[in-house]
């Protein structure tokens, strides 16, 4: 017990003089933040379109008032032709292109169909995909407007009511915020850690260290620890900005998500330690936390739904703690959740921690090979 | 305190530690001697319980040296040439986490610092980082880190290597006054002077123990023949010319000084003769004997 704290109490001398250390805890979590969670929006509105109205009557400004109405199409330029819309569209200055035909207002007025084109350049698949869901969903709109008229029905037939829990505005933030938490957190744990055995090799302090009689799990424990400290020191400065800033509401127990949280930061720092120990210098050991935490980012569902991915990939998402600690932190944020939802996740989280921390135990000898 | 029986490290084909047996008594300076690459720093390692021997064994203050390692690091200290310290950390501070490491009572802590600060001749510099000191400081930090749990055995890899003479000797009277006090002290050095302050001193070349006896015995006993010294503007040149001749046997330069090593007293005067100077006969030193026994064992082995 001595020993740890001796370690313990080294290290966050060192810790403290370490400029890089402090402006990773506090730093990274503001500059990310801000940087990702403006950036990263899965929602693409104001897609920026053309019309051709070769109608120009009340019933296409009608129509093309619903479209900017919606919020998605920024109608801000009039074609004088399809040359001209075919042009903006190639030229990249537009993205959607509006026509109507010169008979729109008459066939609607004879009870035909009016049809309307809408040209979208799906090059980009983000913004094409919304820009034909919400034409499609305008046009069916619309459409219904004039039946219910024409029958004199009171409504439509079917009404199905769609309620989107949790982010009802589907406000991108939200869902960003809480997982670039995770990101930097473990991203932050990890690579300290991977330096931490390894940099006193490197130095030739851990010949020192292990002449004296320190045992392996003493070290292990006093290199882990006071990095759980900064885990947290992280991410009280992460929430802050995600809710001061990008306003995302806590809906659960803060305390519940601090306390969740410490097997998340324990598994990291199990991945890191791990890591120190196999490496021979520090150069391997930040190859091999970046060779980690790619995969994390990619396939944990930060940024793609796990349900899309292949049942190969999602099994090996299966070994990546970020996986679990995602659901716990966006149940615990956005659902406002507790731990009995997020038992399985805390268990997984629990095992990664145990079975890392002690391999590194049983892997560190105090021998020089 | 420490015994060893044909202790062998080997790094896959090649044998750093060759069979070695020493013996060393509580309380001695035991000096250990060789040249670089010659195993020192591999034996000191299996001393300290940090590296494996290929064979052999080894009783360290009464424990095994494979089976109890852990078991002897409570009890020792050991300082390398790299001086371990922590660069970011205060004098102060790297006694302490010594201090922690070794158990030492949170009530006595303060004062064993002190004694050591006091001991490296670092008073007023215990709020400096180590990294600002010069490597003479750095050196009696490092000792001072060593030392801070009183160990019964005190290992030294090549303390005094890149350090001026003058820290040199500070340093070396602090060991002697360790000794004084019953500490064994095994050193590894490159320095005849040092090396004169040993009770015993060990020679290994090539991984083998080729002596170990005490300075005065060496010097007597180890040469066989006369020792000559002579000074002569062109000696340097002269040296292959003079083991040539039948009644020398070694020559090698010393400074100015060419030292002839002579079958006989007799042979004294066909060397005035033959180089026209005036040679002085000597008394070999222990850098006479360690080249000469280099000399011998390198024959020996080709």
């Amino acid at each position: 017990m001595g020993r740890i704290l001796a370690i313990l109490k080294k290290e966050f001398l060192q810790m403290g003089r370490d400029r890089l250390t402090l402006g990773m805890v506090f730093a990274l979590p503001l500059f990310q933040l801000l940087l990702f969670g403006y950036a990263i929006q899965t929602e693409v509105k104001h897609i920026p379109t053309a019309v051709f109205d070769q109608s120009l009557s009340a019933e296409s400004r009608d129509m093309l008032e619903a479209f900017s109405a919606s919020g998605y199409f920024d109608v801000y330029h009039a074609a004088a032709g399809y040359t001209e819309i075919t042009h903006l569209i190639d030229s990249g200055r537009v993205k959607v292109g509006i026509i109507f035909p010169p008979d729109f207002s008459q066939r609607l007025k004879q009870g035909d169909t009016a049809a309307v084109q809408v040209l979208v350049d799906a090059s980009d698949s983000m913004s094409s995909n919304t820009a034909i869901a919400t034409a499609n969903a305008i046009g069916l709109l619309k459409s219904q407007q004039i039946f219910i008229q024409k029958t004199h029905q009171a409504g439509i037939p079917y009404d199905i009511r769609v309620r989107p829990w949790y982010n009802p505005d589907g406000i991108t933030a939200y869902y960003m915020v809480p997982a670039i938490l995770g990101i930097i957190v473990t991203m932050t744990m990890v690579m300290m850690t991977a330096a931490a055995i390894v940099r006193e090799r490197e130095r030739g302090t851990l010949e020192q260290l292990m002449v004296t009689p320190i045992k392996s799990y003493e070290l292990m424990l006093g290199k882990i620890i006071p990095y759980i400290g900064l885990g947290y020191l992280q991410i009280t400065v992460a929430l802050l900005v995600g809710a001061l800033i990008f306003q995302v509401p806590i809906r659960g127990s803060l305390l519940e998500l601090y306390g969740l949280t410490l097997f998340f930061i324990t598994a990291s720092l199990g991945i890191g330690i791990l890591i120190s120990n196999i490496a021979k210098n520090q150069m391997q050991a930040f190859q091999m936390s970046f060779f980690v935490l790619l995969p994390s980012i990619m396939l944990s569902g930060f940024l793609f739904p796990r349900e899309a991915m292949p049942l190969v990939i999602q099994y090996l998402s299966n070994i990546i703690p970020l996986t679990y600690y995602l659901v716990i932190i966006r149940g615990i944020v956005l659902k406002g959740i507790g731990f009995s939802y997020l038992v399985p996740q805390v268990v997984a989280l629990i095992i990664f921690s145990v079975v890392l921390i002690a391999w590194s135990i049983i892997k560190f000898k105090k021998k020089i090979v | 305190m420490i015994t060893t029986r044909a202790l062998t490290k080997s790094f896959g084909s090649f044998t750093a530690v060759n069979k070695i047996s020493l013996e060393i008594r509580q309380g001695e300076i035991y000096g250990f001697l060789g040249p670089n690459g010659s195993g020192k720093s591999t034996t000191i390692r299996m001393l300290c319980g940090i590296l494996e021997p290929t064979s052999g064994s080894g009783v360290v203050l009464g424990y095994d040296l494979i089976r109890e390692a852990e078991k002897i690091k409570r009890k020792i200290g050991y300082m390398s040439q790299k001086f371990s310290l922590y660069d970011d950390l205060t004098v102060y501070e790297n006694l302490d986490f010594y201090a922690g490491l070794y158990g030492i009572a949170y009530r006595e802590r303060k004062k064993r610092i002190g004694e050591m600060i006091e001991m490296a001749l670092l008073k007023g510099r215990q709020n400096e980082l180590a990294a600002n000191l010069s490597s003479g400081w750095k050196q009696r930090l490092a000792l001072g880190c060593a030392i801070i749990s009183r160990p019964a055995i005190l290992f030294l890899d090549e303390p005094t290597s890149g350090v001026s003479p003058t820290a040199r000797r500070a340093f070396f009277k602090i060991i002697q006054q360790l000794a004084h006090e019953n500490t064994t002290i095994m050193v590894t050095t490159h320095f005849m002077d040092e090396a004169e302050r040993c009770y015993r001193i060990a020679f290994i070349s090539e991984g083998s123990l080729i002596a170990d006896d005490t300075p005065e015995n060496l010097k007597n006993e180890v040469i066989k023949g006369v020792l000559a010294e002579v000074v002569h503007p062109d000696g340097l040149f002269m040296i292959d010319d003079l083991e040539k001749l039948p009644y020398v046997k070694e020559c090698s330069n010393h400074g100015p000084a060419l030292h002839v090593l002579l079958e006989s007293p007799e042979a004294v005067k066909a060397l005035n003769d033959y180089t026209g100077v005036e040679a002085k006969i000597i008394r070999p030193s222990l850098e006479d004997v360690f080249v000469y026994l280099a000399k011998k064992h390198r024959r020996r082995v080709s």
